[in-house]
């Protein structure tokens, strides 16, 4: 199905969160100094021998008494990224210059609060009923993200959890480009938050996924992945004014597998070109690419091959996973945010941990940070279920 | 904001209304709905060793999702598509939670890859081909107004037909003591931006605000927001797409009856589906095999 040209969005701002700390700087500057969030993992009461990200304080971070419904890890995490990098005010801007329903709330997450429910499985009352304190339907169910963050910013329109596992908070982003373009909203918050909980830990441990070290995408020796928690936000806008902008988004399904890439990156292909095709970008133009990259034996194969295919050798491509971890439902928001950060300071980040690099890579794949202009940027995102979305963004627009 | 977008293709399925055509049937009074429930679906699209080992919502998601293309007449490969389900698999959350609170390290990979919200979304696109976009959404009470903001969405602004599909299932175990889902039900339907030959019903539709109204999980726990129709009670009890009977008794009885499906504190999506001179009066059934 062609892919006709879409009108520009603002990003009129935004921010990340994850294990390398809270807002736009200390993310800007683990990226320039080669600083890592990844530590040995120390969640939950029996701990798999891996590396995780895991964002400092969140134990000791209540939400604020007037949310204590809401009340669960994911959410805190939700609510220290919306106050960082003064998000949560432009937010509030655009809802008293739009109106409370007409900006939407579209926002990605893996797993939501399903700690919540782990905790409450593990302190059952005796008769087999939730603990009093986690008698709260609302972070038992997927849209427990959604359903705070629209409460805390005291939105009233359309608001939506999207859950596509991996590629979960990039699909905001086409999704609420739709509402905006029909008509149904004049602006959106998207973004997203997943947090550690063993369902992930132990679900990707299953698999034979999780790495014993830190990860090393696109290394030859790879050992798998190394999962972390963040979040982010980002506001997007028709209004003329300062850029970046989202340009484009392409959207596929593998069709292929539950949990392994098609083995010659068909979705992956098909969304990468769906992303230029609406923003009527040439790929020779896109400086630099946020890979998926998430070390994974499969992925960062079909991946790197892929990106051989499409791109010219001076287009920069890196994961920044050796940074943050795969921070799986987040991790569309937070390398869309590493992205629109390289067009606005033109640090674009090399892949920690790559040594060894693998035969599929092309000259594309870098492990070394470089300054440089950055006039167009894509960000990968796949998902478990076959699932792909690829974000343009630009320094400008036509 | 208001518009137009047309439905091609519909279907319905849940115990005690297996398939459009007896749900439609009861809908419009001539039958009475089948006093013991069915088992639950076993999809085509699922080859035979899947179809055993398939997670309810995902039987119950590809029931309806063929049932409504296969209504549409329209080939599931060309379609995007928007799964909706307001809680995922509850039975695999059941199983994910007591496994990790007692044998974490006993973690099925299989179940753990059927836990995530899009694995009906997935397996359809596997079992189709299709490689078309898909997302799976919820929005808690107003999954099916969101799901259809969506849908309308993407059929408008790309100029698409899309199918959109929500289900949900039983809650179970000690999810079950905070979870209120206690009827297992799936409908999906084909929604397009175009009239034409394939169009069965016009469905005009309109964003509306509403009086506010807290969320219903801050007000009484567990208690969804009273559906505004009669049958629901008794044959969709507990369900959390309840919500969305009085829009398939509208296209059962022709009535241009409106229903309105809220999608967030403040605003709902006003439905008021109109037959079309070309509706064809009998809906072709999906092709359900026995295991």
């Amino acid at each position: 199905m062609p892919h006709a040209p879409i009108p520009s969005l603002r990003v009129s701002a935004y921010t990340a969160t994850s294990s390398v700390g809270v807002g736009r700087a200390a993310l800007l500057d683990a990226l320039r100094t080669r600083r890592t969030g990844l530590t040995w993992n120390d969640f939950g009461p029996e701990p798999l021998p891996t590396w995780i990200g895991r964002v400092a304080g969140l134990e000791d971070a209540a939400l604020p008494e007037e949310f204590a419904p809401w009340e669960c890890r994911n959410n805190r995490l939700a609510w220290l990224a919306l106050n960082a990098d003064g998000f949560h005010e432009a937010a509030l801007a655009a809802r008293d210059r739009y109106g409370a329903a007409r900006v939407a709330l579209v926002l990605g997450t893996s797993t939501s609060s399903i700690g919540a429910s782990e905790e409450a499985y593990r302190r059952l009352e005796p008769a087999g009923t939730y603990p009093p304190d986690l008698r709260r339907p609302i972070v038992h169910t997927p849209h427990s993200l959604g359903d705070f963050v629209q409460a805390a910013l005291g939105l009233t329109g359309p608001s939506m959890t999207v859950a596509t596992a991996c590629s979960s908070s990039a699909k905001a982003f086409a999704q609420a480009e739709r509402l905006i373009r029909t008509g149904l909203a004049d602006a959106a918050i998207v973004g997203g938050v997943d947090t550690l909980c063993g369902s992930v830990l132990f679900g990707f441990n299953s698999l034979e996924l999780v790495s014993p070290e830190p990860c090393r995408p696109f290394d030859v020796a790879r050992r798998g992945i190394s999962l972390g928690e963040a979040g982010g936000f980002a506001l997007l806008e028709r209004t003329d004014g300062d850029g970046p902008w989202l340009l484009g988004y392409g959207e596929s399904s593998d069709a292929h597998h539950m949990s392994s890439p098609h083995p010659d990156g068909l979705g992956a292909r098909l969304a990468i070109e769906a992303a230029l095709a609406r923003g009527s970008v040439a790929a020779d133009t896109v400086d630099y690419v946020n890979l998926h990259g998430t070390a994974s034996q499969r992925n960062d194969e079909v991946e790197a091959k892929v990106i051989a295919a499409l791109f010219p050798a001076e287009t920069a491509a890196s994961s920044t996973k050796g940074w943050t971890g795969h921070t799986l439902g987040a991790a569309g928001i937070v390398e869309a945010v590493i992205a629109l950060l390289a067009i606005d300071t033109g640090v674009v980040p090399g892949t920690m941990n790559l040594s060894d690099r693998d035969p599929a890579c092309g000259p594309q794949i870098r492990a070394d940070n470089e300054q440089r202009t950055v006039r167009h940027a894509l960000s990968n995102s796949f998902g478990f279920g076959g699932n792909n979305c690829t974000l343009l963004f630009g320094a400008g627009h036509a | 904001m208001s518009g137009t977008v047309y439905v091609e293709g519909l279907a319905f399925w849940s115990g005690r209304l297996p398939g459009w055509n007896v749900a439609r049937a009861v809908l419009r009074g001539e039958e009475e709905a089948p006093a013991t429930p069915v088992k639950r679906p076993s999809p085509a699209v699922l080859a035979p060793t899947e179809r055993r080992r398939a997670p309810d919502t995902v039987a119950i998601a590809l029931e309806v999702a063929a049932a409504a293309c296969a209504s549409a007449r329209r080939e599931p490969r060309e379609l995007p598509s928007v799964f909706a389900s307001t809680h995922g698999d509850l039975a695999i959350s059941d199983y994910m939670c007591s496994t990790l609170a007692a044998t974490p390290t006993m973690i099925s990979p299989i179940r753990f890859h059927n836990s995530v919200h899009n694995a009906a979304a997935g397996y359809w696109t596997i079992g189709t081909g299709c490689t078309a976009a898909y997302t799976a959404v919820s929005a808690f009470e107003h999954t099916f107004g969101m799901a259809l903001i969506d849908a309308i969405a993407q059929a408008t602004a790309d100029d698409t037909p899309v199918l959109v599909v929500a289900y949900d299932i039983e809650a179970q175990g000690p999810l079950a003591t905070v979870v209120e889902s206690r009827t297992a039900m799936g409908f999906a339907l084909v929604v397009a931006p175009r009239s034409s030959e394939r169009a069965r019903f016009a469905l005009d539709w309109s964003v509306v605000e509403t009086p506010p109204r807290a969320p219903s999980h801050t007000t009484a726990a567990a208690t969804p927001t009273p559906v505004a129709d009669p049958l629901a009670a008794t044959l969709l009890p507990g369900s959390p797409l309840a919500a969305a009977l009085p829009l398939f008794r509208a296209l059962a009885t022709g009535a241009r009856t409106p229903s309105l499906h809220t999608a967030g504190t403040r605003v709902a999506l006003r439905l008021a589906p109109t037959p079309l001179a070309t509706h064809r009066d009998e809906v072709s059934e999906c092709t359900t095999v026995t295991t």
